[in-house]
């Protein structure tokens, strides 16, 4: 433990030489960065003047053994390392006293890393001069400690203390929480599972008031599967969102601005508690809390409402339509006669683009690969068919062997990731792979409001486990997996989204160009500096 | 708000005269509570908290007055009363008050005694934007003797004929009986869209609904619909695969069919809210389809749907029917964590009263009585040496000494006289039984009630 603690140490002396030296190099540093620097040093400080005693090493120990579990159980990646220390010496800060009782000045300090850590994370997932002091409804103050990535709750299911605080935090909010069903399969333990038969409805009252009746029919769709898909979710999100604002009226001493952003929160936690968001979802959210809290205090309510309605539709008409217009138009010059197209699942940005080119008189031909338990691939077939467009119909396991017949690849994205990995439904990542071994090109079609600041190498970390009795089949009467509880030594496991790495994407299609996979952080940093 | 509820309860019981020719059904007494508790209990418990009740002026003078609906019922009733001899049918009720309804109503009857999880009922309302969603449940079979019943049960009771999908869950076909005149015919649009459908017999309706606003504006345009179960729910089934509606096309030539054309637009354009086009493209861009096999996409682009939630397990009563009624009152005790004995009542120490059993408030039971499986009732009075089994004592009701009941229903405020034998028998309101009298399997009503018959 001890070794530990130095290597730590000197990883932090050498990120912080590495800081220096960018400096001297003259680099134009942002603000956020320049703050970071700040913290870091004085951090740095902080950690030569600390006394290490027992007492720390103790609480060490016990933080230490929090973190454990809530890393993934399979060997961590090199992004990983680099929280970790950084978190062990946000955990040294508070444990700045002699005596192992909590002393006032030690407690205020804990809270005051807690708070920073929290501000932090909301930082690095927002660089550029944001407003980040409206965007959460909690007050934080002024940080001091070092940039430190809070894990997201829903993955920090198999943690009791993470598991408490979001209990309360959704007691507060009188939002119900859903319980967990069924064994988990152990690599994926850190994250939720829900099943079909237990809806978030059963606590709610009927008529819904705590929550708005249009939220609560959305969160009840988005956990039947009725509106599955990133782009439908998000559409059928802000149209929600819509009826919210109009049915909302400001209490007497409150200001819109910030009293909606409040009331949408426990919204929020209900619908991911109905299914975790998406990061479409996600951007979606933040968009509409910027503008909220961007509209100005002397604004009336009935102005405010009507141009928050209209922001929700240009941005849906902007980023959702139109961005898939410029995509197809793109993509179509990449489609000639004569192709055999190959795409997975059910994507509707995938299925809008053949359908553009068809019309536009290509001459091609589709494949497409389905995989259960969903067998999308059959929506998107009858979408294609009733277009006109000739297809074949395959599933996953024959992909080999009809690759060879097969000129291009596309297929849609449920996020793109800040490292240039493509994250998108089960099987997409194989497809890749294989695509790859016969040398076929692979295309990503993705629009930019599904880009998120996320960096994920693997698919363990965050993913989304659906319920496991959708693996359960019946043929000729005859159920096997019936009672599959009760074997012990049985789990089912339904993933739903995997990650694809960059080297087995050739060009992501979105409604900027078309750009390699690797210049996904540039469009990131741009956006984040237009807005 | 979401949803508002609409209790009915101005029905007669046609179906059970011997017992509410003095007493309004929903004031029947069914395990010492009177029948519209238990609906109103069931609206509060999932969450309500206001209903409005339509009801006649006795019904609404009794909701006022009576201790166990003012001091148990929290909600907030908005009493609507209606002329008796008006002889209103549930949809014309609905007609009525069609001022106060803002938003989708969920309609309940007051005989409903049930444990349904009502989400299920309202989920598929809300998931699907169903225009109409039912409760249904699996007939149970009576057990119980029905005093006054001659012979066998009547076999020929009017089936209800349910066709739902696959899933069980869309209802795609509902007729009675005693509406199908050769058989049963099915439309082939039906048949093409669903060609797996299950028909089912042994259901009971629930008559409990959700129903969107729209119906109602519906409603209030055709005011030759005067009721919910009889007309309208078999009208808004049948309508979900009408060709005029999914193709929204208005060339219909017979005038007769002009003023039903104008219905069905008025059905499906209050239908359509703001903002359809988002929802339209939500939907467009989901990867759902409700169906597979066809080429068409999710809900065959109908936009009227019709759910039913089918109860497999749990409890549905209603209480239209004598038998209904006897077997309510043996199953509903179990349900209360109430004592059996109210605190209020008077038992002899010497008399036995039996665990299943219940008796009301202000009873006051002599020695040597033995109560085996009944419900008495409040303010009843029951002498020495009275053997009661298996029966339902109403309330007010005086037992002189050494009667002998058993298997009966004992009507509000009847007397029963000393050493009376009463076997399988319903002794209406207020009758009086004379002493010594031995009765087996006869229903005792007043004179003047048999001459109404």
């Amino acid at each position: 433990m001890h070794h530990s603690i130095i290597v730590r140490v000197k990883e932090e002396d050498v990120k912080l030489q590495e800081v220096v030296q960018a400096k001297c190099e003259g680099k134009e540093l942002t603000k956020e960065e320049k703050q970071r620097l700040r913290k870091e040093k004085k951090q740095h400080k902080k950690n030569k003047k600390d006394d290490r005693g027992p007492p720390e090493k103790e609480k060490e120990k016990e933080k230490a053994s929090v973190l454990a579990p809530s890393k993934p159980a399979t060997q961590s990646p090199a992004h990983k390392a680099a929280p970790v220390p950084v978190n062990a010496s946000a955990s040294e800060s508070p444990v700045a006293a002699e005596k192992p009782a909590k002393s006032k000045a030690e407690q205020r300090a804990e809270r005051r890393a807690r708070q920073d850590t929290e501000r932090a994370s909301k930082q690095g997932k927002k660089e550029g001069g944001q407003q980040s002091a409206s965007s959460k409804p909690k007050a934080t103050p002024n940080e001091l400690q070092p940039v430190v990535k809070r894990l997201p709750e829903h993955i920090q299911v198999d943690d009791p203390a993470a598991l408490k605080k979001l209990a309360k935090k959704l007691e507060r909010q009188q939002v119900p929480l859903r319980s967990d069903y069924g064994y988990k399969v152990s690599l994926f333990s850190h994250l939720h599972q829900y099943s079909r038969k237990n809806p978030p409805t059963q606590q709610i009252s009927i008529p819904a008031t705590v929550i708005h009746p249009s939220i609560v029919r959305l969160g009840l769709q988005y956990s039947q599967g009725i509106i599955a898909g990133s782009n439908a979710r998000s559409v059928a999100l802000l149209h929600a969102f819509k009826q919210v604002i109009q049915d909302y009226s400001t209490p007497p001493n409150e200001e819109l601005s910030r009293d909606l952003v409040n009331k949408l929160s426990p919204y929020i936690s209900f619908l991911s508690q109905c299914r975790p968001l998406s990061a479409s979802m996600g951007n979606a959210i933040k968009y509409i809390k910027k503008e909220i809290s961007n509209i100005p205090s002397q604004c009336k309510e009935e102005e405010a409402k009507r141009r928050l309605q209209e922001c929700i539709d240009s941005y849906i008409n902007e980023k959702i339509i139109l961005a898939s217009e410029a995509i197809s138009k793109y993509a179509i010059e990449k489609i000639s006669d004569g192709d055999v197209i190959l795409v997975y699942g059910c994507s509707s940005l995938v299925n809008h683009i053949l359908c553009e080119a068809f019309e536009k008189q290509r001459k091609f031909r589709v494949i497409v690969v389905d995989s259960r338990p969903r067998l999308e691939g059959r929506e998107a077939l009858r979408r294609l068919v009733k277009k006109g467009i000739r297809c074949t119909y395959v599933l996953i396991s024959a992909l080999s062997y009809i690759l060879p017949e097969v000129s291009k690849v596309f297929l849609g994205a449920h996020a793109l990731l800040a490292n240039g990995y493509v994250m998108s439904r089960v099987g997409t990542s194989q497809i890749a792979l294989v695509a790859k071994a016969y040398n076929v090109p692979v295309l990503v079609c993705c629009e930019t409001y599904k880009f998120c600041e996320r960096v994920q190498t693997d698919s363990f970390e965050s993913n989304e486990l659906d319920d496991p009795d959708d693996l359960i089949v019946t043929r000729n009467g005859k159920t096997h997996l019936e009672n599959w509880q009760t074997v012990k030594s049985l789990g089912l496991l339904n993933l739903v989204y995997d990650v694809t790495p960059p080297d087995f994407v050739d060009l992501v299609i979105t409604d900027l160009g078309m750009i390699p996979c690797t210049s996904v952080p540039v469009v990131l940093r741009v956006k984040n500096v237009d807005q | 708000m979401e949803l508002q509820a609409v209790l009915m309860a101005a029905g007669g019981g046609s179906r059970m005269m011997d017992l509410t020719y003095n007493t309004p059904k929903p004031l029947l007494p069914v395990g010492n509570r009177p029948l519209i508790w238990y609906p109103l209990n069931l609206l509060e418990r999932v969450g309500f908290e206001e209903v409005i009740v339509i009801t006649t002026k006795e019904v609404q003078k009794a909701l006022s007055t009576d201790q166990r609906l003012k001091t148990d019922v929290k909600l907030r009733l908005d009493v609507v009363c209606i002329q008796e001899e008006a002889d209103m049918g549930t949809a014309d009720a609905l007609r009525h008050i069609q001022q106060k309804i803002k938003t989708d109503i969920l309609v309940v009857s007051c005989d409903l005694i049930t444990d349904v999880a009502l989400h299920e009922v309202v989920d598929l309302f809300r998931a699907h934007s169903a225009t109409l969603s039912i409760l249904m449940s699996k007939v149970h079979e009576f057990t119980e003797t029905v005093p006054g019943q001659k012979g066998k049960k009547k076999a020929g009771e009017q089936r209800d004929f349910v066709g739902v999908d696959v899933t069980g869950k869309r209802l795609l076909f509902m007729a009675n009986e005693a509406d199908l005149d050769e058989g049963l015919v099915l439309r082939k649009s039906i048949m093409r869209k669903h060609p797996r459908m299950l028909i089912k017999t042994g259901l009971l309706d629930g008559h409990l609904y959700c129903l969107k606003r729209s119906v109602v504006d519906f409603l209030v345009h055709n005011k030759c619909v005067t009721s919910i179960r009889g007309e309208l729910v078999p009208y808004l089934v049948r309508k979900q695969f009408s060709k005029s509606l999914n193709s929204q096309n208005a060339t219909e030539d017979s005038e007769k069919n002009q003023k039903q054309q104008d219905a069905h637009h008025n059905l499906e354009l209050l239908s359509t809210s703001k903002d359809e086009a988002l929802l339209q493209l939500a939907r467009e861009r989901s990867c759902w389809n409700d169906h597979r096999g066809d080429m068409s996409e999710a809900y065959h682009g109908g936009k009227l749907r019709c759910y039913v939630h089918i109860m497999e397990e749990g409890m549905c009563y209603r209480v239209n029917t004598l038998a209904a009624y006897i077997e309510a009152n043996r199953v509903v005790p179990k349900l209360f964590e109430d004592p059996p004995i109210h605190p209020a009542a008077v038992v002899s120490e010497r008399s036995l009263v039996g665990s299943d059993s219940i008796i009301g408030p202000l009873c006051q039971i002599s020695d040597k009585t033995s109560i085996k499986r009944s419900n008495v009732g409040t303010s009843t009075t029951i002498k020495e040496k009275v053997k009661i089994t298996n029966s339902i004592i109403m309330n007010g009701v005086t037992i002189e000494e050494g009667c002998n009941i058993q298997g009966s229903v004992i009507c509000n405020n009847a007397v029963i006289g000393r050493g009376a034998d009463i076997k399988y028998c319903l002794v209406g309101s207020g009758q009086h039984v004379e002493p010594e009298a031995e009765r087996t399997n006869e229903v005792i009503v007043g004179s003047d009630q048999l001459m109404e018959i």
